[in-house]
């Protein structure tokens, strides 16, 4: 009944264009925007700000650079978790050897670090396909953990091999409390997810897609297979290291190889499978389904007040967690954002369907 | 049918965040001292973090039961489990530390214990890290809010080495002496310390990586096959210490010479091999045998309150997590004796109780803890009270101790513990601590 485009005529390009077409989308859209910038950080406590939503942010930023790589792309990584870690290895550097170098500008050197980094191992791309290159990708996940592991320049010669960060400000402002914290990450993964949103609707995004559709096709058609490979790597690193140089500074302040290991490509590759392949705000969801629901489930029996042993609960969490993805692929294998659009398409046609 | 499941999906949804956003509100009930656990009864480590998990739970039930509380104010917990994970570990300190004004934490992960690190000051949350954790965190002036009770890792190698000099009567020069160790900042801990101790006593150290979770260390044990080290020092927690053990027996390196830390030596990871592990050593921090253990057969076991098998009582890592408890509900005491008795304790208030712990003989007698533990005695600029360890022996079904406690040598440790503060401190550009500051 509200949800219906009727009456909204496009009268020039640009209004055709636009990334929400239906006004209604629109203001949905500034709503949800006003609700993530002013009511959360005047409501969320704490617990709700450092465990569950800064960690979805990151975590959603890190998926949208996958998802162009793999959904638009059509690029099998393994290889998350390395150009994560490049990003906050490289940021934490940048901050640390150079004195007075802001925050904002280490974070994204870091992301420029992890585009190098990224390019160099997406070169096999243009040899091998598919799993083939999946495996390829696997070579920067092991490279990564080796080269931060042993080589102790990179850690600034930290003896446990454990490096940190304090103070961060921006602007002269700290960012030392979870608002702020908050803050800066949604800032961050506003900007990207514009920018994203974009790219994949411009030349560059439709190259990508005619390469993963049919990488023959699109040679015939005059894309150059190297240059959108390369870009969609490229891009695709450049998010996900920003999104590791969070990670490491704004989450967790501490961090070790450990915490990009292969399991933090997997479960991105998850995100993004769970969220739909080829959609930004699949990506969203499938950080939500991966971040934040296990924490539910693990929350679930304590606020029924049901007394339960740990060990108990983290094994439910595990069970009922694999067969809800199990359940979702089966419901709609193409993700989270599918479902999503059908939902949409639904309500505009409500109450009457044919 | 299919908007019909998503709506559902989305109220559910809603109620979830709707009650996280109001969860931190059920605060702990008044008169009770709230204890959070962060223990792992799941993942790799979870056959060594259940023993200790069962220790330090059983304790506080103890005290609650034996004692009623501390001073009258009783004492709630409320476990965690992080499955050793740094970002879960992190989620657990978030969640339970809405629910108290402030509480010990014992991360029970070296790479939990650095995340932390950063948190626990602006949180006015101490930390203790009883046998783990970052060594240079002794030094109280700069590491205001971390407690690495009762010996680090640099601590723990010292001993070590010192048994192996007394062994090798005296002098350890021109040997050869391997760690095998998990690739992570817990393993990495005592090497400063064997550097420096390879330095001056001039024995050859050589340092093997093995990756977490430590279950393929072929490539290791074919290193040391090879070189043929005089000693092999284990540094690994889980799985990875049957898995060295396992491969030590499979080429045929003596289990008389291999050494682990206190994480490594346990009954977990020896009982599986039995008669093949006999011969093999390790730290041992806690005694295994106490008044203590009879009161928990008879006020828990007896009543079924007892958390684990009432068979891993007398077992290393038990005991670990038991003292572990132990030095909180002291820390605690302490500090109702001087902010008052039978109150409820914030943050803040424990750190001065824990910063002034004076735990003698008398006191482990009246916890009856004689023989499990040894004195402890703390100050503004010592977190870490007592420094001592004796070595134990797998004799195929037991672990016996066969030294008597052997006392970290500090003269080497102190200007270590010095230099990485000092490191810490003007990396993180903290000021040193004022006497005054020392009394708050």
């Amino acid at each position: 009944m509200l949800y219906r485009e009727n009456g909204q005529f496009k009268v020039s390009y640009t209004a055709d264009q636009q990334i929400f077409p239906i006004r209604q989308d629109r203001v949905a859209m500034l709503l949800l925007l006003a609700l993530a910038f002013v009511a959360v950080p005047l409501l969320a406590s704490e617990y709700l700000f450092r465990a569950i939503l800064i960690p979805f942010l990151i975590l959603s930023l890190a998926a949208i650079g996958l998802n162009i790589l793999v959904g638009y792309c059509g690029q099998i990584s393994l290889g998350t978790g390395a150009f994560m870690a490049v990003g906050a290895y490289a940021a934490y550097n940048f901050q640390v050897r150079i004195e007075g170098m802001p925050l904002i500008a280490s974070l994204l050197l870091g992301g420029v670090c992890a585009t190098v980094f990224g390019v160099l191992f997406g070169i096999p791309s243009l040899r091998i396909k598919g799993l083939y290159l999946a495996v390829a990708t696997l070579a920067a996940q092991f490279f990564t953990d080796w080269a931060f592991l042993r080589i102790k320049w990179f850690t600034n010669d930290s003896a446990s091999g454990s490096v940190s960060v304090a103070g961060m400000q921006v602007l002269g402002m700290s960012i030392e409390r979870p608002v702020g914290k908050y803050l800066f990450c949604l800032g961050f993964v506003v900007v990207f997810a514009l920018l994203a949103k974009n790219l994949v609707r411009s030349h560059i995004g439709r190259e990508w897609m005619a390469i993963r559709d049919m990488d023959v096709a699109a040679a015939v058609i005059g894309i150059r297979p190297v240059y959108a490979k390369l870009t969609a790597f490229a891009v695709s690193s450049f998010i996900v290291g920003v999104a590791g140089a969070l990670w490491g500074f704004v989450h967790l302040g501490s961090w070790e190889p450990a915490a990009f290991s292969i399991d933090r490509s997997f479960q991105l590759l998850f995100m993004v499978i769970i969220g739909g392949l080829g959609s930004i705000v699949g990506s969203f969801f499938g950080a939500a389904f991966i971040v934040i629901l296990p924490i539910l489930l693990d929350n679930l029996p304590q606020w029924a007040g049901i007394p339960i042993d740990t060990a108990l609960a983290s094994h439910l969490t595990f069970m009922i967690f694999g067969a809800l993805i199990v359940f979702f692929l089966i419901v709609e294998p193409h993700g989270l954002a599918r479902l999503w659009s059908t939902a949409k398409e639904k309500l505009r046609l409500w109450p009457f369907p044919h | 049918m299919k908007l019909k499941s998503l709506l559902t999906a989305a109220i559910v949804g809603t109620a979830g965040l709707a009650s996280l956003i109001t969860a931190p509100a059920a605060l702990a009930q008044v008169k009770e001292q709230y204890f959070p656990a962060l223990i792992y009864r799941t993942g790799a480590y979870a056959p060594n973090g259940v023993p200790w998990a069962n220790g330090f739970v059983d304790y506080l039930k103890l005290v609650n039961a034996r004692d009623g509380g501390i001073n009258g104010v009783k004492i709630a917990y409320e476990e965690c489990d992080t499955a050793y994970a740094t970002d879960k570990g992190v989620e657990c300190y978030e969640r339970l530390k809405g629910k108290s004004a402030g509480a010990v934490y014992h991360p029970f992960s070296t790479g939990i214990t650095f995340a932390l690190t950063e948190k626990a000051p602006a949180d006015k949350n101490p930390l203790i890290t009883a046998g783990y954790g970052r060594s240079e965190s002794v030094d109280g002036t700069v590491f205001k809010w971390n407690f690495p009770l009762m010996g680090t890792y640099w601590d723990g190698a010292d001993i070590l080495m010192q048994h192996l000099t007394k062994k090798e009567g005296g002098s350890l020069k021109g040997k050869k002496i391997a760690l095998v160790y998990h690739d992570s900042p817990y393993g990495k801990e005592p090497i400063p310390l064997l550097q420096k101790r390879a330095g001056m006593q001039g024995f050859e150290l050589q340092l093997l990586p093995v990756a977490a979770p430590g279950v393929e260390q072929k490539a290791t044990w074919l290193q040391i096959r090879q070189s043929r080290p005089d000693y092999v020092l284990i540094w690994g927690w889980g799985v990875m210490n049957s898995a060295a053990l396992k491969e030590a027996v499979a080429t045929g390196y003596p289990r008389e010479k291999m050494f682990g830390v206190w994480w490594s030596a346990g009954e977990p990871d020896v009982k599986d091999l039995g008669e093949a592990a006999k011969g093999y050593s390790g730290l041992l921090a806690t005694g295994t045998k106490g008044k203590v253990h009879e009161d928990i057969k008879r006020l828990l076991h007896d009543k079924s309150q007892g958390t684990g098998p009432i068979e891993e009582l007398h077992t290393a890592l038990y005991n670990r997590g038991m003292v572990s408890a132990a030095l909180t509900v002291e820390g605690v005491r302490r500090a109702q004796e001087r902010f008052g008795k039978g109150k409820v304790m914030t943050g803040d208030q424990i750190r001065w109780g824990l910063e002034n712990l004076n735990i003698d003989a008398k006191r482990i007698e009246q916890m009856g803890m004689t023989g499990i533990m040894i004195p402890v005695s703390t100050s503004c600029v010592d977190h870490e009270g007592a420094r001592s360890a004796r070595i134990h022996t797998w004799n195929g079904k037991a672990f016996e101790p066969v030294t008597p406690w052997i006392e970290a040598d500090s003269a080497i440790i102190k200007p270590l513990i010095k230099e990485f503060a000092a490191k810490y401190a003007a990396e993180k550009k903290i000021p040193p601590r004022t006497p005054e500051d020392c009394q708050s």
